[in-house]
């Protein structure tokens, strides 16, 4: 009887069993998945996420101003910390845009020593990639043995120019100092060890039945959501597709510098035979696995490197000019990220610096179609989505 | 296509909006006032011998020299530059527009000159242009949210200008 006067006498009363409200999560600044101090503002409901705002700025450090107040050779250090797991790349960007103003003309010796320490710290750079995104999606181990292998590049660019990281190795005109002794065949030496190392994390990572989950058929970029909002590198390599015929948008192949037409390689365009039946086209799992196949490509680059430098002519390095010409260069380099390019304004009353150097940054032009991409995924889907894009905030905010 | 004739062609398509072209430069340039903006980057995305798809980088250029001793040396006028880098993915080839305004609107200190916004030709405009407001001070008519994107919402000023004066403390944080 109790019961009954209970029960709600209105039949237009209806009783939902779970009910959500829209929230928003704060994810970031300090969050391991964020890959540096990058805030993420989702609107959630329930599980699944409806908005993503990225808020940049937290590592701002006025790379832009500073370079208006120093010699180009002098800001080479700063162009490390920007991108600070490919400071080999971006060191070799701003000497190309600053020679590029100068009119210089490097020597084949020093063109040969920037692409073989390009090429290492790309494999670096992508090493790190893979790793962190084991771990942002649950697993520790590849994290370990890409690491492992890391640990030897650094170890031979401490051999070649004494830093682990920042390394201010290749300057306007060259390269700092030649090879030491012994360091060639110490290249090869590591690229016979890791070589045959590669298949190990296809079956730890690449075919792994959870990761394949994870990614596979998400956060799918368009390759015209692509073009439109600036990206390059993998990020929009992941979305190509060589069987449409679309150009192989890698600068090296399109644009070359430092010669790396007379390099025998392929820019890495999907499908791939490796591809899961559920992966689509510009999803997660492509993206990473272009980085993957990247590394190959790059081995491929160093052998012939290696070979080039024994017969190649000219110094290491030539001198620069005391002031810098009037007028202004834009030039853009494939770093492992994507394009980055330098734009340098050299003053009309022949100064020793610049008046404007800008960077631009390929990480903030991938990371701008993250709002697009992630709308309508899951929350879990978040860290899968921007470690799928491989950020770091050195290079968005510098 | 080459610089040259990718500005042969805009000439045929649309002449009369430029207003100046420098093709001997490193990377040759046309100049366009910023009331014809919109329609010369249509033009530039939508010609089929054209096809610029990608906007890679918009940069803001402050022109001015601080020292009143170099003025003379400067060798330019005092002007604030909005520079576009292209990039055509299909045709493979680059090209660079830019802009010409004055250091402030109407000469009132303070005041922010304005070009139009291009986030409806090149999405990847949002951002880049965001910036430019931010660091060097530059407004964008029709931009869909023109907040501040690298420095604090509350900062004051524009640090890429030449004449930024570094603030004296910010949230009780001594600056210099």
């Amino acid at each position: 009887m109790a019961i009954a006067s209970l029960m709600p006498t209105d039949q237009t009363i209806v009783e939902f069993d779970v009910r959500t409200d829209e929230m928003l999560v704060n994810m970031g600044p300090q969050h391991p998945s964020t890959h540096g101090v990058l805030r993420l503002v989702l609107r959630t409901d329930g599980e699944i996420v409806s908005e993503v705002v990225p808020h940049l700025g937290y590592l701002h450090r006025c790379a832009e101003k500073i370079g208006e107040n120093v010699m180009p050779i002098q800001f080479i250090p700063y162009t490390d910390r920007m991108d600070y797991l490919a400071g080999m790349n971006m060191n070799l960007a701003y000497s190309l845009a600053v020679e590029k103003l100068c009119g210089m003309k490097i020597p084949e010796k020093a063109n040969v020593i920037r692409v073989l320490v390009c090429e290492l710290n790309r494999i670096a750079s992508h090493l790190v990639a893979m790793g962190t995104y084991g771990l942002d999606l649950g697993t520790f181990s590849p994290f370990l043995y890409a690491f492992r292998e890391r640990e030897m590049i650094l170890d031979l660019f401490e051999e070649i120019c004494g830093a682990r990281l920042t390394y201010s190795y290749i300057t306007i005109g060259g390269v700092h100092d030649d090879v030491p002794d012994g360091w060639l065949d110490h290249v090869t030496q590591f690229l016979d060890y890791f070589e045959p190392r590669i298949p190990e994390y296809h079956t730890l990572l690449t075919t792994n039945h959870i990761f394949v989950k994870r990614t596979a058929n998400i956060g799918i970029c368009s390759k015209e959501l692509a073009i439109q909002h600036g990206c390059s590198g993998p990020m929009l390599r992941g979305s190509l597709d060589r069987r449409k015929n679309d150009p192989e948008w890698d600068l090296r192949k399109v644009e070359p510098y430092c010669d790396y037409d007379k390099y025998d390689f392929s820019a890495v365009l999907p499908p791939f035979d490796m591809a899961p039946p559920e992966a689509k086209l510009g999803d997660c799992w492509h993206r990473y696995m272009v980085r993957m196949l990247e590394v190959v490509e790059s081995i491929k680059i160093i052998r012939q490197g290696l070979d080039r430098y024994k017969t190649a002519a000219g110094s290491h390095r030539i001198e620069l000019p005391k002031h810098l010409p009037a007028g202004e260069a834009y030039a853009e380099s494939e770093c492992p990220r994507g394009q980055m390019g330098f734009y340098v304004v050299g003053s009309p009353a022949k100064a020793q610096v610049p008046l404007r150097v800008r960077a631009r940054s390929s990480s903030m032009a991938n990371l701008s179609l993250a709002g697009k991409i992630c709308e309508g995924c899951l929350i879990a889907d978040i860290p899968a989505i921007i470690g799928s894009i491989d950020i770091v905030m050195g290079e968005i905010d510098r | 296509m080459t610089a040259t004739e990718i500005i042969a062609t805009l000439d045929a398509e649309c002449g009369s909006k430029i207003k100046d072209k420098k093709t001997d430069a490193i990377d040759p340039f046309i100049v366009v006032e910023p009331a014809n903006l919109v329609a010369v980057c249509t033009t530039l995305r939508d010609h089929p011998k054209l096809r610029f798809e990608s906007l890679n980088c918009i940069s803001g250029v402050d022109y001015l020299e601080p020292d009143p001793k170099k003025v003379a040396k400067a060798g330019f006028e005092p002007h604030v530059e909005v520079v576009y880098h292209l990039c055509s993915i299909s045709l493979r080839h680059r090209f660079v527009v830019k802009v010409l305004l004055p250091r402030w609107k109407d000469d009132k200190p303070g005041e922010l000159p304005e070009v139009p916004s291009l986030v409806e030709i090149w999405p990847a405009a949002d951002w880049h242009e965001r910036e430019v407001f931010d660091l060097t001070g530059v407004m964008f008519g029709g931009h869909p949210g023109l907040y501040r994107i690298l420095l604090a919402d509350d900062w004051v000023g524009h640090p890429l200008r030449k004449d930024y004066e570094f603030p004296l403390e910010y949230h009780g944080i001594r600056g210099r």
